[in-house]
């Protein structure tokens, strides 16, 4: 079943001396509990599309169309946890924004099975980079979202942290099973991640082709790394994307 | 701990104790040649007064009752233009912050009225509120509000993007977004605004003493300038220099309390 449906989506920027095309002819579907992941080269307009899709950014035409119940969820580049709130207080920001502190026990879960509970009354500088990632994970989870959106989320992160946080985030959002699409510069994130991969062309975005990844055996994102197919894929899409030195 | 750790720690001591001293040593130094050079009559007292003269000062305005007066009408009138001029320019802060349009058409009289010497408002002011506590308020006031509305206005547009971002994701409103991040991520420049506040509020109330007053240590000092008591003017200007350091402690104080 679908639950998000984008047509068409157009997106022109201005400025005093110009204007620019972004995102041009922009269609895809997004099925429920599927894993999409949008890549292209660094500059090309991928975070626009996110942020159109979960409405922080009005689209210039094109339309969007889901069940206006379900809730979005965003998460960032960057944790962007606030360092005057205890770990407990930044997880429960979306909640009091929201007037809904009912979702508490909700959160206390989450907290308890990732392995924050213990430095739940900490202050984030206390925590390492995958440690605030998850924290801001949970605070994007705690007001329980249908669709997440995720840009460049593992990109403030060094390479060891990077794998070991995309596993961790992967296995959380498929067991509270949500659906996500994910904005990466990095292809082998991609494919090792999602279900179906979206590749863009320079700008204006453009759909260059959708790929829906079957690797042999589909597990873990550091797993799935190691797929026979894997390979096939990173060779698709690295052709795809026009990397210029 | 280790014999090296509990030498470390001994020199640390040490050196701030030798700090202290030498501190100490300074102001008494120069407290004690200017007594000598008054007593010898090296320095002419009628124009330079000397320490003793000063204390003597002190005891004879604390015996007829007039000390603590002053000392209170000057520190009235600095608290309420500081609690007035620094909520007033917070306000008008959060509200160019929220309405970006005012801003930009604000923006070029804020920068006139800051760059102007703010005194010479003063006749201005006296013919408008009268002769009287009021101007030297609103005169204080006048200086303190300018700068403290640009300066927190600057720090709240500086706040980090993402973060806004990340608020609205959540729908926050823009009282959520102001009271939630923009406040307390601007604490710290808050307090600095609090500090540069309440000197420049004993700047404008000392130069409202000047210009029109009955009480206070301004006066005190514009008093003995007129009839060439100089016991009378330096004794004032002690009683400001210990007024000040009371108050910035005061705001450090405030400082520590928030931050717990």
């Amino acid at each position: 079943m679908d639950i998000l449906k984008v047509k068409n989506l157009k997106k022109i920027y201005h400025t005093e001396k110009n204007e620019f095309l972004a995102v041009d002819n922009f269609s895809f579907n997004l099925k429920k509990g599927e894993f999409v992941a949008i890549v292209g080269p660094s500059g090309c307009g991928k975070s626009t599309i996110l942020s159109i899709l979960c409405g922080l950014d009005n689209p210039s035409s094109g339309e969007i169309k889901y069940d206006k119940t379900l809730k979005f969820g965003y998460m960032l580049q960057g944790d962007n946890l606030f360092e005057w709130r205890t770990i407990y207080k930044n997880c429960l920001l979306g909640l009091e924004i929201q007037n809904n502190l009912e979702n508490k026990n909700y959160v206390n879960k989450l907290l308890k099975t990732y392995g924050l509970w213990e430095f739940k009354d900490t202050h984030p500088s206390h925590l390492s980079g995958g440690m605030r990632q998850r924290v801001s994970l949970i605070r994007t989870l705690a007001t329980k979202p249908d669709i997440l959106f995720l840009d460049e989320p593992f990109s403030a992160l060094d390479y060891q942290t990077r794998l070991a946080v995309s596993d961790d985030v992967y296995k959380i959002i498929k067991k509270e099973g949500k659906s996500a699409i994910m904005v990466t510069h990095d292809i082998s994130e991609a494919i090792s991640m999602a279900d179906k991969v979206i590749v863009l062309s320079n700008r204006p975005s453009t759909i260059k082709h959708i790929y829906d990844i079957n690797l042999e055996n589909k597990t873990t994102p550091i797993e799935n790394r190691k797929d026979k197919n894997f390979a096939y894929y990173y060779d698709l899409i690295w052709k795809d994307i026009d990397y210029h030195v | 701990m280790s014999s090296e750790h509990k030498a470390y720690l001994k020199k640390l001591k040490r050196d701030k104790l030798l700090v202290k001293i030498v501190q100490i040593l300074i102001i008494t130094v120069i407290l004690f040649t200017w007594q000598l050079a008054a007593d010898k009559g090296w320095i002419n007292t009628f124009i330079s007064s000397s320490p003793k003269n000063i204390i003597k000062t002190i005891i004879k305005l604390y015996k007829d009752g007039s000390l603590f007066h002053h000392i209170w009408i000057t520190f009235y009138e600095v608290i309420i233009s500081f609690l007035l001029g620094t909520s007033l320019g917070l306000i008008i802060a959060t509200i160019l912050w929220r309405f970006s349009f005012l801003f930009k058409v604000v923006d070029p009289y804020l920068t006139i009225l800051n760059s102007m010497p703010k005194v010479s408002l003063g006749p201005i002011i006296i013919i408008i509120a009268g002769a009287s506590t009021k101007s030297i308020i609103i005169m204080a006031l006048f200086i303190s509000v300018i700068i403290t509305i640009i300066d927190m206005h600057q720090a709240f547009k500086e706040t980090n993007k993402n973060k806004i971002r990340l608020l609205k994701s959540f729908k926050a409103s823009p009282s959520q977004i102001f009271f939630k991040l923009i406040l307390p991520n601007n604490f710290n420049n808050l307090i600095n605004t609090f500090k540069v506040n309440i000197g420049l509020v004993f700047i404008g109330v000392i130069m409202g003493e000047f210009l029109v007053s009955k009480a206070g240590v301004g006066y005190l000092i514009m008093y003995g300038s007129q009839v060439f008591n100089l016991n009378l003017v330096m004794t004032g200007i002690i009683l400001l220099a210990i007024m000040a350091s009371l108050m910035y402690y005061m705001i450090i104080f405030i400082d520590k309390k928030l931050k717990k």
